[in-house]
């Protein structure tokens, strides 16, 4: 069943929520506007290139749906728009090429991997490139971390408590694999059986963000058959993920694995919701106080109203003191691939966050989002702060290990 | 427009300020009132007040009508373009420019949103009294226009009690101030700030507004009541002002609202005809001997149940399902027309009876959410667009409501504005003399009559009512309704 959504009423509630709003101050780069542009388009009033750039600069952050009272599913029209656009568009052969890159290689770990020591490799050759190769070459570190190995099923530590799978996703197990390391370990520490298939990977929702459909679900219908079937949930450590699963509904409407695809995503939960929601077994904590921001990722508070989980279990770390933000559900910018569709906006988003954090002079900076944590770690680096930027996960890890 | 127009707005703005394309255009065709659109011929974005000041001296020497939008969520569709007119967009002069917590003053520019400024008081102990329900996104320079309202205008009136001084530019292009920074009155001489807000921008545009600003409450008890009837819940507001209290605030919303805001935002709301918000503000001790009374009042009044915010969080939910309320109702109607009308308080439960009477000759539902302690109305009728003659339908029942609304001696707008909605029914409540006097005094402001032409007064081009099919995004199968 399609999932209803009712008419936007124009009230403009959703301005005051949306990042390019915020930044650019046209009715056009509003969420109002856009339905507006959607609306024109299919009414055949607006060619769909002339509305397009305003579409691409949605981030997609998806903070106009709780904001809005009307209850319009913005998300779920953005996606099926750019699903319908996608088929009939002719891009510019670099715009074409660099597309059919992300694509072909982000929802890859092995072909990314290579691809990320490729790009280290020509990152010297940047300045070169046209923008839209930079920014993305931008976003790979000059060295790739290890991959610390997990063990296919971690046991429970001390009285078992649940049994879980961890969906390992794509960019984010080759660009920063401690964190489903440490997501193993916390999950472990609190009496979870942890299982990581082997075959298990990319849920495709950085591709159905970004309108390759058809693509998107031929790389989410592999995980199908991939995980126990009698596991309590599939833990997702990144925002992008679950909220992309969330859609499944929507991603697999009139298709033969329909039922499946809802059933796979009612098990899927997020690691903070699930912990929250099973009680943590108190850390031991850290000796000095620590500072903590907890960065909101908008997949996680806008996309599924996580909003207090995570928060819930950092307080209960002893000697952490979580610091609020202003804006806090205002993006950061990095929103999937937006950082490199998108340089421009998307710095400026990263900069008036970090500004936001350090004015809260925190001694760690947390988040459950890799695509945040990146943005983070690159709007320090441009200042020279070497402020460290973790996974929630990581932070856990080292409360249970009494600190680093 | 015409080539001379656009050439002379460029000396003004750079290219990515000056609007003219299709795809920049049509976002602009309405405000929050959808029932009008009209493409403007132009929209520009000035980034401060010289521009503001230059592009309405132009529109002056031009003769070009012009109207000011802030976030455009004008009700009345005061934001409304002018078919081939320019559109001065000013929500990027947002910012405060001076908080002088020892004055509780703030100077702030148009296109400041109304709760910034309560965000940037909050430090201070202090806040910004008018609290519209699109408080959130609406800019004070919209409030000044419409002589915005809220819920709490009850106990602390409008936005014309909060706004001390005006810097303006004319329509005719003269730069002036109204009023200054002192919190005791202006002194002599008429009220040029009072005529200036809400006058709905047929005088110019205000460029810097001086509001004052209050301490905050140090206590608020907020009581939500449940009734069977939806007159006995306009009548408990009469026996709480008879009572002797003045609350910050007494909202009541009928079944069909409750609903849509339970939809909405899971205020947890009771199941009931009719719920009565009422809520205490003030010192502690004050605020406590008059809670005890108020919940004798409500008990008289046959609550079937009575709840109190136990705390911030539980305040702000009865409050985010009535804020939202009129949006919400889009989750029941495909489209609606949002009334504001005004009775005398003691008439409201009549009021009701009488509202309950039109919908069920004219077969249409009607949600009623309501500023109750000041009589202030918001019916809102729901239609189906798709339905041939159906808008029609639902403006004439809209009609006989604000003739109601006069009929027991109150007024057709509380604080949405006459607009372009209600422009016909000027006549309705004032004289022709009254109208002429209006009429002369903005002919001296406004020679060529091009602020906002169009609105408020009777007659003149109207752009039509947009008629609603259905929705592109349905035909092309990409939203439902379920």
């Amino acid at each position: 069943m399609a999932t209803a959504i009712e008419k936007c009423v124009h009230c403009g509630f959703c301005l005051a929520a949306c990042p390019t709003y915020n930044l650019l101050g046209e009715e056009m780069d509003s969420p109002r506007g856009r339905i507006y542009l959607m609306k024109n388009v299919l009414e055949e009033r607006l060619s769909a290139d002339d509305a397009q750039p305003y579409i691409d600069r949605c981030l997609g952050c998806m903070a106009c749906v709780p904001a809005c009272p009307s209850g319009v599913e913005y998300g779920d029209l953005l996606v099926s728009y750019r699903a319908l656009q996608e088929d009939q568009r002719r891009r510019p052969p670099l715009d074409a090429l660099a597309r059919k890159l992300v694509i072909e290689t982000l929802p890859y770990p092995r072909r990314f991997r290579l691809a990320a020591q490729t790009g280290k490799l020509s990152k010297a050759l940047s300045a070169a490139l046209p923008d839209a190769f930079a920014s993305m070459l931008s976003l790979l570190p000059t060295r790739l971390p290890p991959a610390r190995p997990i063990p296919p099923v971690l046991p429970a530590q001390g009285a078992r408590r649940g049994k879980v799978a961890l969906l390992p996703g794509c960019v984010q197990q080759v660009l920063a694999p401690e964190i489903n390391y440490a997501a193993a370990q916390v999950l472990s520490a609190n009496g979870i059986e942890v299982h990581n298939p082997p075959d298990a990977g990319c849920c495709g929702s950085i591709l159905l963000h970004i309108g390759a459909e058809k693509q998107a679900r031929d790389i989410a219908r592999r995980n199908f058959t991939q995980f126990p079937a009698d596991v309590d949930a599939i833990i997702t450590t990144a925002a992008g993920c679950g909220s992309g699963i969330n859609d499944y509904e929507l991603l697999f409407k009139n298709q033969p694995e329909a039922e499946r695809a809802t059933e796979f995503s009612r098990v899927v939960m997020d690691f903070s919701a699930y912990l929250a929601e099973l009680g943590l077994r108190e850390p031991a904590g850290f000796e000095e106080e620590r500072r903590v921001v907890y960065q909101d990722a908008c997949h996680l508070i806008h996309a599924q109203s996580l909003r207090a989980e995570p928060r819930a279990l950092l307080n209960q770390i002893p000697n952490l003191r979580l610091l609020e933000i202003a804006d806090a559900g205002m993006c950061c910018g990095s929103a999937g691939t937006y950082n490199i569709d998108q340089p421009t906006i998307a710095a400026e988003l990263g900069r008036r966050k970090i500004e936001s954090i350090l004015a809260a002079q925190p001694d760690v900076i947390v988040s459950g989002n890799i695509g945040c944590i990146t943005q983070m770690r690159q709007q320090l680096e441009l200042q020279g702060n070497p402020l460290p930027v973790m996974h929630i996960a990581e932070l856990l890890r080292q409360a249970y290990d009494g600190g680093p | 427009m015409n080539r001379a127009v656009i050439e002379a707005l460029e000396l003004i703005y750079p290219s990515d300020r000056l609007l003219t394309r299709d795809v920049e255009l049509l976002p602009y065709e309405s405000d929050a009132l959808t029932a009008f659109s009209a493409v403007p011929g132009a929209v520009v974005l000035p980034i401060n007040e010289e521009e503001i000041i230059d592009t309405v001296r132009l529109c002056h020497q031009m003769a070009l009508p012009f109207v000011a939008r802030g976030s455009g969520t004008s009700l009345s569709g005061g934001s409304l373009p002018i078919p081939e007119g320019l559109t001065i967009g000013l929500n990027r002069l947002n910012r405060i420019k001076k908080l002088d917590p020892e004055q509780r003053i703030a100077v702030v520019e148009p296109g400041v949103i109304n709760l910034h400024i309560t965000e940037a008081a909050q430090p201070y102990g202090l806040y910004y009294a008018p609290d519209p329900s699109s408080q959130s996104i609406c800019t004070i320079g919209g409030n000044i226009a419409f002589n915005s309202g809220g819920a709490h205008c009850l106990k602390y009136g409008m936005t014309s009690n909060h706004v001390l001084g005006l810097k303006v530019v004319l329509a005719d292009g003269t730069v002036t101030t109204f009023g200054g920074e002192s919190v005791d009155g202006v002194g002599i001489g008429p009220d040029l700030v009072g005529l200036f807000v809400g006058s709905e921008g047929l005088f110019g545009i205000a460029l810097e507004i001086t509001v004052r600003l209050m301490p905050q409450p140090e206590l608020y008890r907020t009581v939500l009541a449940a009734y069977n009837d939806l007159g006995a819940a306009g009548d408990a507001v009469s026996m709480v002002v008879a009572s002797g209290l003045l609350p910050g605030a007494m909202e009541i919303m009928d079944r069909l609202a409750i609903k849509a805001a339970e939809a909405s935002v899971q205020a947890g709301y009771p199941d009931a005809e009719a719920l009565l918000i009422v809520e205490l503000e003030g010192e502690a001790l004050q605020v406590g001997a008059e809670f005890d009374q108020l919940l004798d009042t409500i008990e008289e009044s046959g609550a079937f149940e009575v709840r109190v915010a136990q705390n911030e969080a539980e305040r702000t939910r009865i409050w985010k399902g009535r804020k939202g309320a009129f949006s919400a109702v889009g989750r029941l109607s495909p489209d609606y027309i949002v009334q504001d009308g005004v009775v005398p308080r003691s008439r409201l439960g009549e009021a009701l009876v009488q509202i309950n009477e039109l919908k069920e000759k004219h077969q249409l539902d009607v949600a009623n959410v309501f500023h109750a302690g000041d009589g202030n109305l918001h019916p809102l009728i729901l239609y189906d667009g798709r339905e041939a003659g159906a808008l029609e339908k639902a403006e004439a029942l809209a009609g006989e409501i604000l003739a109601l609304c006069i009929n027991l001696g109150g007024s057709i707008t509380g604080e949405h504005g006459i607009g372009m909605e209600k422009r016909d029914y000027l006549p309705a409540m004032f004289s022709e003399e009254e109208i002429d006097i209006m009429q002369a005094l903005r002919r001296a402001i406004d020679p060529n009559e091009i602020a906002n032409r169009g609105k408020m007064f009777p007659g003149g081009e109207a752009p039509a009512l947009s008629q609603h099919g259905m929705h592109p995004l349905e035909r092309a199968g990409l939203i439902s309704r379920e």
